[in-house]
């Protein structure tokens, strides 16, 4: 079991981890942070040349990447920062405003 | 080192759902330098007090993927000498076999000033660790005070600007030249340029450097910084064309120039998009920036007879 199923707002003291530890890695990916987003990416497929300069700009590694190509954003997590669509040179990521 | 693709394909080792601001340059840092590690390798992660401390790991959530220590502000350096050290001896005793890495990130709050003493001590006993510095020139989590590594003029809420005042009264201190005098093995300055090529070589040769090695990364904050959040690449480059951010490093004592821009630019391309330094071009400021370019040439000219370019 992770400690996400049990440790929320409502966990008896002594059901926490002592120490505050937990035992496993990476549980942030389980959080949602895409409803932070004002403006959103979009992702123009067809002009991509998967030269991949928007992946390391992106804070929040929600551009992933698969055998050297670049696939489309992870909206889970992407918070509309808009880096990724300046850093790249062919017009491939445009940023719009996000409709809610 | 792996390729730009090879190293982009790699399983992300900070993942999403962190709450780090959008455009965040923190993140950028440490999600770039652990790309850095080869995929086999494990790693330890101390981190000093800062936003990325606070904002990666929020109980139970973490973004990081490897063995993560949470720490005070003052002794990531100390920390990870001492996990080091243990690992050695767990080691030699035949209870571990994977091999581990030793990484702390500690923001320029942490590292220039209040971590400064555990670093220095971690750093003269050459630890087998690298300590990287995401420099974003105040305390940003605490509500942008200023530290030794703010420029001068900069407004920050502890040296505002007004009536009285021009931001900051105090130039920077260069601390990747104080690491170099501690005589490691590495020590490397950076920032975000394009294929970040320049960040993911000096990380690599800081993880895997055996001894104690430094990395300072300049990591604009767009909250402290007050540009335009999607600016953040053409900040970075503009700190580097202007010479405000060289990038070099220092090998054995040996120091290298990485970069040389065929026209420096007037430091005003550095400081015109950030509204820190809004009030330097108002009427009658000039001569502050002329005084902040006169300690650009300075500092850069220094770097060259150090390089011996």
């Amino acid at each position: 079991m992770s400690s996400i199923d049990f440790i929320n707002e409502n966990v008896n003291w002594k059901n926490i981890t002592p120490g505050g530890e937990i035992y496993e890695g990476g549980t942030a990916d389980e959080f949602c942070t895409g409803d932070w987003r004002v403006d959103v990416p979009e992702f123009l497929a067809e002009k991509c040349k998967q030269c991949l300069l928007c992946t390391p700009v992106c804070p929040d590694a929600a551009i992933p990447v698969k055998d050297g190509k670049r696939l489309d954003f992870d909206f889970k997590h992407c918070k509309g920062c808009g880096i990724c669509a300046k850093a790249c040179p062919f017009g491939a990521i445009v940023m719009k405003k996000e409709e809610k | 080192m792996a390729n730009f693709k090879e190293i982009m394909s790699r399983p992300e080792r900070l993942t999403g759902g962190h709450r780090m601001c959008a455009g965040c340059g923190g993140t950028i840092a440490a999600r770039n330098v652990l790309k850095a590690l080869k995929p086999e390798d494990k790693a330890v992660i101390a981190n000093a007090t800062g936003c990325l401390e606070v904002s990666t790991f929020m109980y139970p959530y973490t973004a990081w993927k490897d063995s993560y220590i949470h720490n005070a502000f003052e002794n990531a350096g100390a920390t990870l000498s001492g996990a080091e050290t243990a690992y050695n001896v767990l080691k030699k005793k035949g209870k571990i076999n994977s091999t581990y890495k030793f990484i702390a990130f500690g923001g320029d709050g942490g590292t220039y000033d209040i971590g400064f003493q555990s670093l220095s001590g971690a750093m003269e006993r050459n630890h087998d660790l690298v300590y990287v510095c995401y420099d974003n020139g105040a305390y940003m989590n605490t509500g942008i005070q200023r530290s030794s590594a703010t420029p001068h003029f900069a407004d920050t809420t502890t040296t505002p600007v007004g009536s009285v005042s021009t931001g900051k009264p105090q130039n920077r201190k260069d601390l990747a030249e104080i690491i170099a005098s501690h005589h490691v093995p590495y020590v490397g300055q950076t920032t975000f340029i394009g294929n970040f090529s320049d960040l993911h070589s000096k990380a690599e040769k800081a993880i895997y450097t055996k001894g104690a090695t430094f990395l300072n990364i300049m990591a604009p904050c767009p909250r402290g910084w007050r540009y335009a959040t999607e600016d953040i690449m053409h900040v970075c480059k503009m700190a580097v064309e202007t010479c405000y951010w060289p990038l070099f490093e220092v090998i054995d004592g040996k120091w290298v120039l990485n970069y040389k821009p065929k026209t420096k630019l007037p430091v005003e391309e550095f400081l015109k998009p950030q509204g820190r330094f809004k009030h330097l071009f108002k009427k009658g400021n000039e001569d502050l920036i002329a005084q902040f370019q006169k300690e650009v040439d300075e500092r850069w000219e220094q770097l060259l007879r150090f390089c011996e370019e």
